[in-house]
């Protein structure tokens, strides 16, 4: 039987005062990849964040269960070291902060251990070949000045450094161009088979290229339909009109 | 260390000390006795010893400043203070003819291992004078100066006197009095015209001793053409009574000349650093302090630049970090004096845990200084809403010609920042840790790759324990 990597269980999430979450449950075995789609406002992003353990939500009632545990008290760094990895839609910069660097300690925190320069180089170099990466990258601050498009490769190529047997993929194909699109496509597919993913997205385009096992339509804070990936392309061709009457 | 010590001070890794063992020790506070005493034991020239007794008398007039920390600054005991401690008979040259125990102080700063492998020469003070001298044969060879000041002042008393106090007079304010009443150990530097000393050349400043105070005075000359690149540690034991650290430095950089001053201040948490530090850039000469401050208990320095002659460059580039209970009046002074001058100021601060930065800066253009350029910046960053930054920028510009920049941000640690990097598997601390070396990363990056080495390690440890 395939493992079990994530079960989200009648989930209800605050922020402040204001409910964002009204109920979700989910279950995304290793080796599936799931969608989540919805308009803005909908949950998408806090139902990404809060699973990461994002400290600005309050989980009212339901459980988050990884790898057969309740992560409610785990803290983020725990959660990111037991294998969990968020892709941010809007990652933040963190001046003065070598991206090299900020690679070679996320992966030593981790994987509990430092690897050994060599192992390490040779990894990044073939990421970074796969992610079309210039070499320059490395020496520039995380995140810092970085153009949409470059934030979204580098969380990418976080991801296949540091190996994660869940990632959450929050609007990762959100500002950038097809070829690049593609190309971070690839990125996810290159560790989908041994991974969960969980995909926020507002469109079918990413989807056409990584192939979503299971699908599901998000409408203020609850997932109101789920299916195959056809329901992705009812989505792109028919709008979220005629979800609204399920709400 | 005593429980009441450490807990006034925190973690800092400098802490220990070793027994006392001075072969001379005055008692402690201060009259033109002492001072006399001090220069007659050294065996110096009439001319110095009137100096210092012109500026003890100085010193004793002049008031208190009435900026910086002022209640801080009135709870020195100038009685309690030991203003002069001869721990080794001799300066020498070989770290194994060093008495032991001052050796093995050193060996735990990693002093002669740094020697050994990227410094061009190196000195070491102990208490109030050097206990170990030394300079790379080839730099000998082409005619450049290294010593302790004690004995540049024997051996050289004509550069001396031509330029001591030239700089920094001792009437400039009331510690640079103090420093050139007692003054004791230091750097003497000559640089010929024309020599670049590619390899820095570094003092190691370490007060062992309680309630003691450490006078040295440095000075560094470069003459026409020439480079140098000087580099200063500085560290103290931890014990719960307080120490004095006063110094003065003045550079001297000729026609076309350039000197780097490179500092990191590590002092225990006891320490009063109150320093004076300033150069004067010829024409077409560049002065740079990369000044780092860390610890202590009250920090008030100002490295300073005159740009005397035309062309003339200057560069600040400053850090400080004040944590609990520690207050950091850091900043930098610019004045172009001659026209075509230009100069940079970068200064970066961090407080945490109720600690206190201060950017106090001058920027001053003369009126006959024209087509003058200059960029301030400064940077604040707060780790929590206990700490406090303030700014206090002061602009004297009687050119209408000069094209001045500044800016000036205060900013916090995000929430988004944290969030970021303990996704990627790092506690809190160390996501403190690496925005907080990232903000310091213009500072690093100037410093000798082992000196930016153990700053990010001192500011992580720094990190450590402190969140909750």
């Amino acid at each position: 039987m395939t493992e079990v990597l994530l079960r989200v269980e009648n989930l209800h999430v605050y922020v402040g005062e204001t409910q964002i979450i009204h109920g979700i449950t989910l279950e995304i075995k290793r080796g599936e990849i799931h969608a989540i789609m919805g308009r803005n406002g909908a949950g998408k992003s806090t139902l990404a964040n809060v699973i990461m353990g994002h400290p600005a939500y309050e989980i009212t009632d339901g459980t988050i269960h990884y790898k057969g545990e309740d992560i409610n008290e785990m803290e983020v760094f725990e959660r990111a070291r037991a294998g969990m990895f968020l892709s941010f839609q809007y990652p933040a910069a963190i001046p003065g902060v070598q991206v090299g660097t900020f690679l070679r300690k996320s992966v030593a925190s981790v994987r509990g251990e430092a690897p050994s320069p060599r192992e390490f180089r040779k990894e990044l170099n073939e990421a970074m070949k796969q992610l079309d990466m210039d070499k320059s990258f490395l020496s520039r601050y995380v995140n810092d000045g970085f153009s949409g498009g470059e934030k979204k490769r580098l969380e990418i190529l976080q991801m296949l450094m540091l190996q994660p047997d869940m990632a959450l993929l929050d609007e990762t194909d959100s500002g950038l161009d097809i070829d690049a699109l593609r190309i971070v496509a690839e990125g996810i597919n290159a560790v989908a088979e041994h991974t969960g993913c969980l995909i926020i997205t507002h469109y079918q385009r990413l989807l056409d290229l990584v192939k979503p096992d299971v699908v599901h339509v998000l409408i203020d804070g609850k997932i109101v339909e789920s299916g195959g990936p056809e329901l992705a392309v009812k989505l792109e061709q028919e709008g979220y009109d005629w979800v609204d009457a399920l709400a | 260390m005593t429980q009441e010590a450490q807990d006034a001070v925190g973690d800092y890794k400098y802490g220990f000390h070793d027994p006392e063992s001075a072969t001379i020790r005055f008692d402690k506070g201060l009259s033109e006795q002492v001072v006399r005493d001090i220069s007659e034991l050294k065996e110096e020239p009439e001319w110095m010893t009137e100096i210092r007794v012109k500026a003890y008398h100085h010193f004793m007039e002049r008031e208190m400043p009435t900026w910086g920390n002022c209640e801080s600054l009135q709870s020195i005991d100038f009685d309690n203070v030991t203003y002069f401690l001869r721990s080794s008979d001799k300066t020498e040259k070989d770290w194994d003819d060093v008495p032991d125990d001052i050796k093995r102080t050193f060996d735990r700063l990693g002093i002669p291992e740094a020697e050994q492998k990227w410094l061009g020469g190196v000195t070491a003070q102990y208490e109030s004078e050097a206990v170990y001298h030394s300079i790379r044969e080839d730099l000998e060879e082409q005619g450049v100066l290294f010593l302790d000041m004690d004995s540049g002042l024997k051996e050289y008393p004509e550069i001396v006197r031509k330029y001591f106090g030239t700089v920094v007079p001792h009437t400039d304010n009331k510690f640079s009095a103090l420093n050139t009443a007692v003054w004791s150990g230091g750097s003497f530097i000559y640089v010929p015209k024309g020599v670049h000393v590619e390899m820095p050349v570094q003092a190691y400043f370490r007060i062992n001793a309680k309630n003691m105070g450490q006078f040295e005075r440095t000075l560094i000359i470069a003459d026409e053409g020439s480079s140098i690149h000087y580099v200063e540690g500085c560290t103290a034991p931890t014990y719960s009574t307080d120490s004095l650290h006063s110094a003065v430095v003045e550079l001297i950089a000729m026609e076309g000349a350039k000197i780097r001053y490179s500092t990191v201040q590590n002092w225990s948490a006891n320490v009063y650093n109150l320093v004076t530090k300033r150069g004067v850039a010829h024409k077409n000469a560049t002065v740079e302090w990369v000044d780092g401050n860390i610890g202590s208990k009250l920090t008030m320095k100002y490295p300073a630049v005159l740009l005397k002659g035309e062309g003339a460059h200057a560069e600040v580039i400053s850090v400080a970090y004040a944590g609990e209970g520690q207050h950091q009046d850091a900043g930098a002074k610019v004045h172009h004096l001659a026209p075509n001058t230009t100069s940079s100021i970068l200064s970066k601060s961090i407080s945490k845990n109720g600690g206190r930065s201060s950017y106090r800066g001058m920027l001053q253009v003369t009126p006959k200084a024209s087509g003058c350029r200059s960029k301030v910046v400064c940077d604040a960053l707060m780790l929590d809403e206990d700490s406090r930054s303030d700014t206090y920028p002061t602009m004297e510009i009687g050119n209408a010609s000069a094209d001045l920049e500044h800016e000036a941000s205060v900013s916090k640690v995000s929430g988004d920042q944290l969030f970021y990097l303990m996704s990627r598997g790092h506690t809190e601390e160390e996501a403190m840790g690496m925005i907080v070396n990232g903000f310091f990363e213009p500072f690093t990056r100037e410093l000798p790759m082992e000196y930016a080495v153990e700053l990010n390690r001192l500011l992580e440890l720094e990190m450590e324990g402190s969140i909750g």
